[in-house]
């Protein structure tokens, strides 16, 4: 199959998606179980990877600029950007590509393989809708509050690495983060990861809903839609920022 | 009452199905046979709606497949109980959960009308203190019999079973059969069987639908089967040695 022909079928995968719930007391669970599995679960990964990797940017940054003529405080300033710009929204993204990406596929794609989809037909239930329209809800809602506590925790991280290594003193990364700061930026991240949790809860759900075979068919669709997720994830990256900040 | 009538269906330009007319009544179980290829899943499978026909018409209760609305679709759904070879329950959900999912979703009741429906309906399938196991905590026949539970707490008109008996052992194979044959008298279901067990076709098989590459070549009764000299049903029902000498014996009865 072509790629034009995944396009148009993932096109009309998402006209199936967005259709009225049949019982809103039935989305309210599944809403609310995604939300758990999406995004509660992935609190725990977001906040150890942003903490450690806003540390490094720190401490990468301060030895990178060793000169008496730049003020430390660009130090905070500068990990403070990378953080906000690209670190927690796309980074963040990424692993939550693989975590999340790879569970939305194997899922999906093991109903898929049992039966239990076609049980849904079945019983005369919109398959994709109560399946998928749960997922895009919880991640494009929950994931925005998880790269804001990304954001917190990698700044964190850095005033933590500089207090701890010497290099540059909290005081001065505290003066940099404060420095210019542009609530824009803040919107640009937030405008990106919208995005990219759609690509997150859609493009794994389309691998996982139309896999054929068994389990071992199941084990490559996971593995081909976090390949492509990443991938659509750093295309549309590129865009955004060609659009919201050029 | 289901009436199939020159029933047609291919894939890829291949014909599976060639033209299949025949009929199922409420209260009888049906059963379809035929090796493997011979179109029984996609005969199935176009009765339940998850395949379109190419041509023919299938007519449930005066109601024809091609004459449906999205609302008599969406109604016959509701209609219908299907139980898959692989049970197909919910992995995630408890066995209370997958059986209460359809009254969930196509009824108003309040939680503990519902409850007593599936209290009611795993009685029935004598699967008593199972409400909170999940599908993986279950026994083969366990889940067939949530299986069973599920596609009937509609109380559905049709109930279709993708060999219900595959994977269970010979005794377990005989309790589901019977009370597939129970839930059909009792509830007067039209209930139509795919299966390759031939101990299921002596047992239950009030009519015994034979296909071969797509075609219907016989039908009757379980009682008819032993004594047709249908070549193709013969070499098919009577392959083992045990089912051969069973015939014969059957016929010297007689």
């Amino acid at each position: 199959m072509n790629y034009i022909e995944h396009i148009g079928k993932y096109v009309t995968m998402l006209k199936q998606v967005f259709t009225k719930p049949q019982r809103a007391r039935v989305f309210r669970e599944a809403l609310f179980r995604e939300i758990d599995e999406l995004g509660h679960k992935s609190i725990g990964i977001i906040a150890f990877i942003s903490f450690f990797i806003g540390g490094v940017i720190a401490l990468q940054t301060a030895l990178n600029l060793e000169s008496p003529f730049i003020p430390k405080s660009l130090i905070g300033f500068a990990a403070k950007r990378s953080v906000i710009l690209e670190f927690a929204p796309t980074f963040c993204s990424i692993i939550l590509a693989g975590k999340v990406g790879s569970y939305i596929t194997s899922s999906i794609g093991t109903m898929r393989v049992t039966e239990q989809i076609d049980a849904l037909e079945v019983m005369g239930i919109n398959s994709l809708n109560y399946l998928v329209l749960p997922k895009i809800i919880a991640t494009v809602f929950f994931y925005p509050f998880l790269i804001i506590l990304g954001m917190f925790l990698g700044i964190f991280g850095g005033w933590i690495a500089g207090v701890i290594s010497g290099l540059f003193s909290g005081m001065d990364f505290v003066t940099g983060v404060q420095m210019d700061f542009d609530p824009f930026l803040i919107t640009y991240a937030l405008i990106k990861t919208v995005v990219f949790a759609f690509l997150i809860a859609t493009v794994p759900s389309y691998h996982g809903y139309y896999v054929k075979g068994g389990s071992l068919e199941v084990g490559k669709a996971s593995t081909q839609s976090v390949v492509w997720t990443t991938v659509l994830i750093v295309i549309a990256n590129y865009f955004l920022t060609q659009m919201l900040l050029t | 009452m289901i009436e199939v009538n020159n029933l047609r269906k291919g894939f890829n330009g291949v014909e599976i199905l060639k033209g299949i007319t025949t009929s199922f009544k409420p209260g009888e179980t049906s059963l379809i046979i035929g090796q493997s290829g011979s179109g029984k899943t996609v005969f199935l499978k176009s009765l339940i709606g998850l395949h379109t026909p190419e041509e023919g018409t299938i007519v449930y209760d005066g109601l024809a497949n091609v004459d449906m609305t999205i609302e008599d679709r969406r109604q016959f759904r509701q209609e219908l109980g299907m139980v898959f070879q692989g049970s197909a329950l919910f992995d995630s959900q408890t066995v209370e959960e997958n059986v209460m999912f359809p009254l969930k979703m196509f009824t108003k009741k309040p939680e503990d009308e519902m409850l007593d429906r599936v209290n009611f309906v795993l009685n029935r399938v004598n699967l008593e203190n199972s409400n909170k196991k999940f599908p993986a905590e279950l026994s083969g026949g366990m889940q067939k019999r949530v299986a069973i539970a599920r596609a009937i707490v509609m109380n559905p008109k049709f109930l279709f079973c993708d060999e219900p008996n595959s994977g269970l052992d010979p005794q377990t194979a005989i309790v589901i059969d019977n009370l597939i044959k129970e839930i059909t008298d009792e509830y007067k279901i039209t209930t139509v069987i795919n299966t390759h067990d031939m101990n299921s076709v002596m047992e239950i098989g009030d009519k015994i639908v034979f296909l071969k590459n797509g075609v219907k070549a016989w039908e009757g009764s379980h009682k008819e089967i032993f004594k047709t000299d249908n070549e193709a049903v013969v070499d098919f029902v009577y392959s083992s040695n045990l089912f051969k000498k069973v015939r014969q014996a059957y016929l010297n009865d007689i």
